[in-house]
């Protein structure tokens, strides 16, 4: 079920097992049938940790939604909320218990990932705090994504901690980390860049400080940990993400290792099946290293996809051209009992070459012949609109990134107000240039203000201020652009990145090599020693912590192994990102393995959209 | 060492024997005549109390604890009621159960715990008698009182009374009774006469003892074994009765002659034992009956106590403390007389060679020839645990050690372990601290629990250390015990208290100092609880006393310096509560963390508190925002236009002059569209600028729309693309026409092709191609889809970029002009090369 989380360095289904047992354990604390009344936004994480059939094992008989009124009708002994510790979540609680008219039965409450003394006092003042047999809370901090990530699925993250300045992340990480060094040993060395970073070791040390004495005598699987806060590079989660993965992100939305398709692709790949409706739900694929192809090309750039797609389809077919050579029972038993295996793969590739196709659509030239038939076929206009947008788009990104007319009004960005391009796309451009230009001139911002406000809305008002409070956009203050010294520093751009087969991280975007990533890169050879400088131009401070460990746990490194780094991005990351780190861990002289932990798993747009408010309207 | 066996006695199969532990240095001035004695088991405690009834009822009687070597831990004259029985609870409690059902619980320096009750119609019937027994559920009461009910409970620390039921024709209280502990109940057997009952929680049964022969009499005496396994039944004619506690097997039946009651009576066993026996004890005698018929008799000069042990009895005289126990079977294999075991001859042999004599050699050769030379070291090491003088421990330790040096693979472990043990019991068994525990009797927690009871806290380190103990268990928890009886301590100042302890406590891992700081609450001393508070590594746990302790204020910083929110969130609610509005937001102001908090939880739950916040902290700009979002929460527009002029008042005293003018805008738009609304129902109110200027061209309200163009300056290009969207969107093509020729065109003029193409208008559309920028015009031509146009163009501009980009839009059919076009643009593409 979840062998893709054992393929890595590390295994991280240790962490899995661990969070399995302690649902199991929680379930049997509620003896008899049970319904679980779930906070909507849990569900995703929870299923990377326990599908329905092991809730089903224990007695787990109906499942709802947490929503305000009455519970729906179940013939259950226990009723337990699984919910994030939230105030309005408490009152819908509160209301749920106080119309249900059955005595006979037993209220349980789990806090997702921490119990809160703030909600039990609201519980309490609702009165129905003493309904409840359990309250108890389920730590789940870090989950396991895939064999090489982790995410927190912190949803707000970045907003919080930048914003809001709440730190309610922050602990939760810190906790987290504490979590996964009971597991998996002591992390010997910790280095951070920013505030977040500088706090949440702050919190580490402590912690650790407080469990003193009791250490684990685990031999250390990490040897070192980076924090790094997403605010030190907000760069490149702005420019979209060019590899397989990244763009599938980009285009449909990736969430706990699921996407949704368009469904119209993937009808007519059913044979046999005549010509049935098309199906209208869209159809959802669970992406991770599990499959053998998608752990193949999801960190290609896409336009070496083509190629893999069609050499793997090439190397199917041959597979099953086999069996007209297996002459003898025995070759033909031998065929027959690979075929499961060739058919997966096979279905696969089916699937993969629909979601490429998609994408080319969307985001390469199509020849004119194309265009044409789509036209025939399709009755659409004749509209290239989608697959140029994508090019312009890029090429104005890769003009920002490299410096060209950054402190200018852009006229593509004008160009897209005017045309009321989707606000989140205008957004990202234009943090980007702020970005790279170390801020806009007043003249500039303001003109770019006042077009975002007379196009998208007034509302817009308190989105803008967001995004200055943030950092993501910021007046030019009399301080000189600094951008270009740390493109220069970093080699941020690479001129001639090579998307086929990659030496350098920069093919994640073609070109630009994400600075947070350098960051690491340097990190690991030679030091950030040689770049002072340059984290000096980044916002907060750098930082080096040594944890002791306990005698005889040192590691005794043979010659040529390889040492494990945790990079943990507060704020989120993108799979560009991530990557560009597998990227690293692949290279031969490297010496250094990855594994990524996150708060959220982040692009552009919902880094974005996390940062928009919307004013409830009232219309007058 | 000869003399070794003088104290055996020989008793059925097996030797008894007789072990002073201590001469007593207690000075009792009546001996233990008339006195309420209780010793714990395994060497525990000694407490001492006259019978109320023996004194006047003017004069108190006196408490006294002492070690089991007679030393006094406590002593205070006793103020509350008589008391009917004393006993120890497991954890070294003393309780003493008073005639009234009180039960008062003391500790061992005899300082006052707490007390229970066992109900509240003993407060009438009065308790006649009372036991203390253990269970593995841990120390409990029983009580019998004078209207002949039994109460129980089973466990003083979770306290849950039964009444057992009544017993049919009981009158006062039962000639013998004792607590039983089987299959996980708690049942009273007792002997009303010569009949027998059986008591639980719900019935009273009557039995009868197996193994027939009624015995003729009434039982006068009934001892349970330690393990509640056996029982032991003593009747008026002087018979007693050995079987099984279960009440099913008979082991034997002895008639002692003796008619008197006894005083006490008690089970001698030990694990793995040869020959169980009774203890039986009167004023003047001590009769060891065993359960084969054999007795030895020990008269006795002085009142004695029995005091029942896992692996024996302790015998207790004002002068004495003697252990009575059976010989275990290495130390007779070894010490008996003319024994040839393998042990005794490795004694013999290692007492010939300490001698030089090659006698030595001869007892070896003989050992070694019976191939027994393991099994002689075994004996020593073994026999060396369960002797209770030094020398002779060390005579046998040191005979197998000799002996190990002839063996080459025997595991030295259990030699280690003895050794080890032994120097904790010895130390332990020093008269100074008086705990004469037996190797059978030694759990090492217990016995630096057992120290730490008794604040003998250098000697409980010493032990910890010495027993590699980690330290988070063993030294850790003997400090923070230490430090929370210290703290209790008065006279000494806050300071030289604190110094002491954290001095002492520095880097000791695992210290929970909120917990000595509660200790230290709990008897009064708040500022030294706040002063130890601060040594507390987990912020979070000084979070609680501080809030108990009404420190809010630090309760708030420490809460911050956890890290967690949560807690912060508690401490500021509060707070809150706590304080005045005023005070309260001073308080935040201070700690910007909390107030960030706050302002989230403002935001969600109480929003007009979130203005007070920005207002008492001269937050304008935030302020501006607040009204910015409040004013989409109004439903009537004047209400809106109101909250909005205070944005643009807060916007202006925040120096942000985009802002105030943007929300001015807005303000002068809603009053536009609501005009215009009012006056042609357009729907307009709360449409974006851009949007409501589309809809008036979209209603041709052009006029109005140009209106609005001017007066919000709105740029030329949106506005230019706005307008030729909509022409075209009306397919009024000559209008668009005359627009286009207007004026230059702010925004170039493929915009033109392409709203022409968005309408399938080729024609349209091709009037604009011209029109267009050189650099355009390759995409102007494409947009049309011509082709050859766009090939011209692009050879024109000799741009390689731009031929790539008509190549990829030549389609690969074989038409000759397609091809003759590839070739051209081929060509093209070579000279651009080359250029």
């Amino acid at each position: 079920m979840a062998a893709h989380l054992t393929n890595g360095r590390v295994n991280l289904n240790i962490l899995r097992e661990a969070a399995r047992k302690e649902l199991r354990e929680f379930l049997d604390k509620c003896a008899g049938s049970k319904a679980i009344v779930w906070d909507e936004y849990l569900t995703g994480p929870f299923g990377l940790i326990a599908q329905y059939s092991l809730l089903k094992e224990h007695e787990v008989e109906k499942m709802f939604t947490l929503k305000g009124g009455r519970l729906p009708p179940a013939d259950v002994k226990n009723i337990i909320f699984f919910v994030r510790p939230r105030l309005e979540l408490m009152d819908i609680i509160a209301e749920n218990v106080f119309s249900d008219k059955s005595n006979s039965r037993d209220y349980h409450i789990l806090f997702v990932p921490r119990r809160s003394m703030l909600c039990e006092q609201r519980l309490k003042e609702q009165g129905v705090l003493g309904s409840f047999t359990n309250i108890d809370e389920y730590i789940l901090d870090l989950i396991p994504y895939d064999g090489d990530l982790l995410s927190m699925e912190s949803e707000g993250a970045f907003r919080e901690c930048y914003l809001e300045n709440d730190q309610t992340t922050l602990y939760h990480t810190a906790k987290g980390l504490m979590t996964l060094q009971a597991l998996y040993g002591t992390i010997p060395q910790i280095y951070g860049k920013g505030d977040c970073a500088r706090h949440v070791a702050n919190m580490m040390l402590r912690m650790k400080r407080e469990f003193a004495g009791s250490q684990n005598q685990i031999l250390p699987v990490f040897d070192t940990l980076l924090l790094l806060d997403r605010n030190v590079d907000l760069l490149t989660p702005l420019a979209t993400q060019l590899t397989y993965e990244g763009l599938i992100d980009e285009i449909y939305g990736i969430t706990n290792g699921y996407v949704k398709l368009p469904p119209e692709k993937f009808a007519q790949k059913k044979q046999g099946e005549g010509s049935k409706d098309l199906p209208t739900e869209p159809k959802k694929l669970q992406l991770n290293s599990a499959e053998e192809l998608y752990a193949e090309i999801r960190d290609k750039n896409f336009n070496a996809v083509g190629a893999a797609l069609s050499k793997k389809a090439k190397i199917i077919s041959a597979a099953f051209e086999e069996r007209h050579n297996a002459k003898t029972v025995g070759e033909i038993k031998q065929f027959v009992s690979q075929l499961p295996h060739m058919q997966a793969a096979r279905s696969s590739l089916a699937n993969h070459t629909s979601i490429a196709e998609l994408i080319k659509d969307l985001t390469s030239k199509r020849s004119v012949q194309e265009h044409r038939n789509a036209f025939e076929a399709d009755g659409f206009v004749f509209c290239p609109v989608a697959s140029e947008a994508f090019f312009d788009n890029l090429t104005v990104e890769q003009e920002f990134m490299t410096g060209v007319d950054t402190d200018k009004v852009n006229t593509y960005i004008e160009d897209c107000i005017s045309q009321k391009d989707p606000l989140i796309k205008v957004l990202r451009l234009m943090c980007m240039q702020s970005v790279c230009n170390n801020g806009l001139k007043q003249k500039v911002l303001d003109f770019y203000k006042r077009e975002i406000l007379q196009t998208y809305g007034y509302e817009h008002m308190l989105t803008l201020n967001n995004l200055e409070k943030t950092g993501l956009l910021k007046l030019q203050t009399n301080s000189r652009n600094n951008y270009p010294t740390i493109r220069k520093t970093l080699k941020l751009w690479m001129e001639d990145a090579n998307e086929q087969t990659p030496n350098d991280i920069s093919y994640v975007y073609s070109g630009y090599a994400p600075l947070s990533v350098r960051l690491t890169q340097v990190l690991a050879r030679p030091g950030w020693r040689s770049i002072e400088e340059v984290l000096k131009m980044l916002p907060g401070p750098h930082f080096e912590e040594r944890q002791q460990l306990p005698a005889g746990l040192h590691k005794k490194r043979q010659q040529g192994e390889n040492r494990t780094t945790l990079v943990f991005f507060l704020g989120g990351v993108t799979y560009a990102e991530i990557t560009a780190l597998r990227f690293l861990s692949q290279m031969e002289d490297s010496g250094m393995e990855y594994i990524i932990a996150t708060t959220k798993l982040i692009n552009g747009s919902s880094w974005i959209k996390s940062l928009m408010d919307h004013p409830e309207t009232q219309i007058p | 060492m000869a003399f070794i066996t003088a104290n055996w006695n020989p008793l059925g199969e097996a030797f008894y024997r007789k072990v002073e532990l201590y001469e007593m240095s207690w000075v009792l001035r009546d001996g233990l005549r008339d006195s309420l004695v209780a010793a714990a088991p395994y060497g525990g405690p000694i407490a001492v109390m006259k019978e109320s009834q023996c004194l006047s009822p003017s004069v108190r009687p006196q408490l006294d604890i002492y070690t089991a070597s007679g030393v006094t831990m406590a002593t205070f004259p006793w103020k509350s009621g008589p008391v009917v029985q004393l006993g120890w609870s497991v954890s070294e409690e003393l309780l003493c159960v008073q005639q009234d059902g009180t039960v008062l619980i003391y500790d061992l320096t005899g300082a006052f715990l707490r007390h229970f009750s066992m109900g509240q119609e003993v407060v009438q019937s009065h308790v006649s008698e009372a036991k203390i027994f253990h269970s593995p559920y841990g120390t409990g009461v029983a009580i019998v009182t004078g209207s002949s009910r039994f109460t129980l409970a089973t466990n003083i620390d979770d306290l849950k009374l039964r009444r057992l039921p009544e017993v049919p024709g009981l009158q006062g209280a039962p000639s013998c009774w004792a607590v039983l502990n089987q299959d996980r109940q708690t049942k009273v057997l007792l002997a009303n006469g010569p009949e027998l009952y059986l008591l639980d929680n719900t019935c009273c049964t009557s039995v009868v003892l197996p193994g027939g022969s009624p015995l003729d009499g009434v039982f006068v005496h009934i001892a349970v074994s330690f393990s509640y396994k056996y029982l032991a039944l003593f009747t008026d004619t002087g018979h007693l009765w050995t079987g099984l506690a279960n009440l099913q097997d008979k082991l034997s039946e002895v008639d002692t002659k003796i008619r008197s009651p006894p005083k006490q009576m008690v089970w001698c066993r030990r694990p793995q034992t040869q020959q169980p026996s009774v203890v039986v004890l009167w004023e003047r005698l001590l009769l060891v009956v065993a359960v084969g018929g054999d007795t030895v008799q020990y008269p006795l000069d002085e009142a004695c106590v029995c005091v029942g042990e896992l692996d024996g009895v302790r015998l207790l005289s004002p002068s004495r403390h003697e252990l009575l126990q059976e010989v275990p079977l290495v130390c007779e294999d070894i010490f008996k007389i003319a024994s040839m075991g393998p042990g005794a001859l490795l004694l013999e042999a290692h007492k010939e060679y300490q001698k030089s004599s090659q006698k030595a050699d001869e007892y070896l050769r003989e050992i070694k020839e019976q191939g027994m030379l393991g099994d002689a070291v075994r004996q020593c090491v073994e026999a060396a645990g369960h002797e209770q003088h030094t020398h002779t421990q060390k005579a046998l330790l040191r005979a197998a050690s000799f002996g190990k040096c002839f063996l080459t693979n025997l595991s030295p472990e259990a030699f280690v372990s003895v050794c080890r043990d032994l120097r904790v019991l010895n130390a332990v068994r020093d008269p100074s601290i008086g705990i004469p525990l037996t190797h059978t009797q030694y759990p090492v927690c217990v016995c630096v629990c057992r120290l730490v009871y008794r604040r003998l806290y250098p000697l409980a380190i010493e032990v910890c250390r010495y027993l590699k103990t980690p330290e988070y268990q063993g030294v850790s928890r003997i400090l923070r015990h230490w430090a929370c009886s210290k703290v209790q301590q008065k006279g000494e100042s806050d300071e030289v208290m604190v110094r002491c302890i954290s001095g002492r406590l520095a880097d000791s891992p695992g210290i929970s100092y909120s917990h000595i700081a509660s200790k230290a609450y709990d008897s009064g001393r708040t500022e030294l609880a706040i002063k130890l508070l601060d040594y507390e590594a987990r912020s979070g746990e000084q979070v609680p006393l501080l809030l108990k302790m009404r420190r809010s204020q630090l309760a708030l910083s420490k809460a911050i310096e956890s890290g967690d929110t949560d807690l912060v969130y508690t401490v500021v609610s509060y707070v809150k509560n706590e304080m005045n509005r005023g005070d309260f937001f001073m308080t935040l102001r201070n700690q910007p963390v909390a107030l960030s908090l706050y302002r989230q939880f403002c935001k969600l739950q109480e929003q007009e508190t979130l203005k007070d916040l920005y207002n008492q902290d001269d937050d304008h700009q935030e302020l501006a925002n607040y009204y910015v979002s409040a004013s989409y929460r109004e439903k009537r527009l004047e209400a809106r236009l109101s909250v909005l002029q205070s944005a643009v008042d807060e916007y202006n005293k925040a120096k942000n002059e985009f802002s105030s003018k943007a929300t001015e805008e807005e303000m002068r738009l809603l009053r536009f569209q609501r005009k215009l609304d009012d006056e042609k129902g357009a729907g307009l109110l709360g449409l974006s600028l851009q949007a409501t200027m589309e809809a008036l061209l979209a209603s041709g309200l052009q006029k109005q729309a140009d209106h609005l163009y001017r007066d919000f300056r709105v740029s030329d290009k949106r506005y230019w693309w706005l307008k030729l969207k909509s022409l075209a969107e009306k397919e009024e093509w000559e209008e668009l026409e005359k627009f286009s020729k207007s004026k230059k065109s702010p925004v170039g003029y493929l915009p033109f092709v392409e709203v022409c193409m968005k309408k399938s208008n080729k024609y349209e559309a091709k009037k604009y191609v011209t029109k267009v920028t050189p650099e355009q015009r390759v995409r102007a031509h494409l947009t049309i889809e011509d082709v050859e146009g766009a090939a011209d163009a692009a050879i024109e501009r000799r741009s390689e970029a731009e031929i790539g980009t008509v190549i990829s839009h030549c389609s690969s059919s074989s038409s000759s002009s397609q091809r003759l076009l590839l070739d051209k643009l081929q060509r093209a593409l070579t000279t651009a090369n080359r250029k």
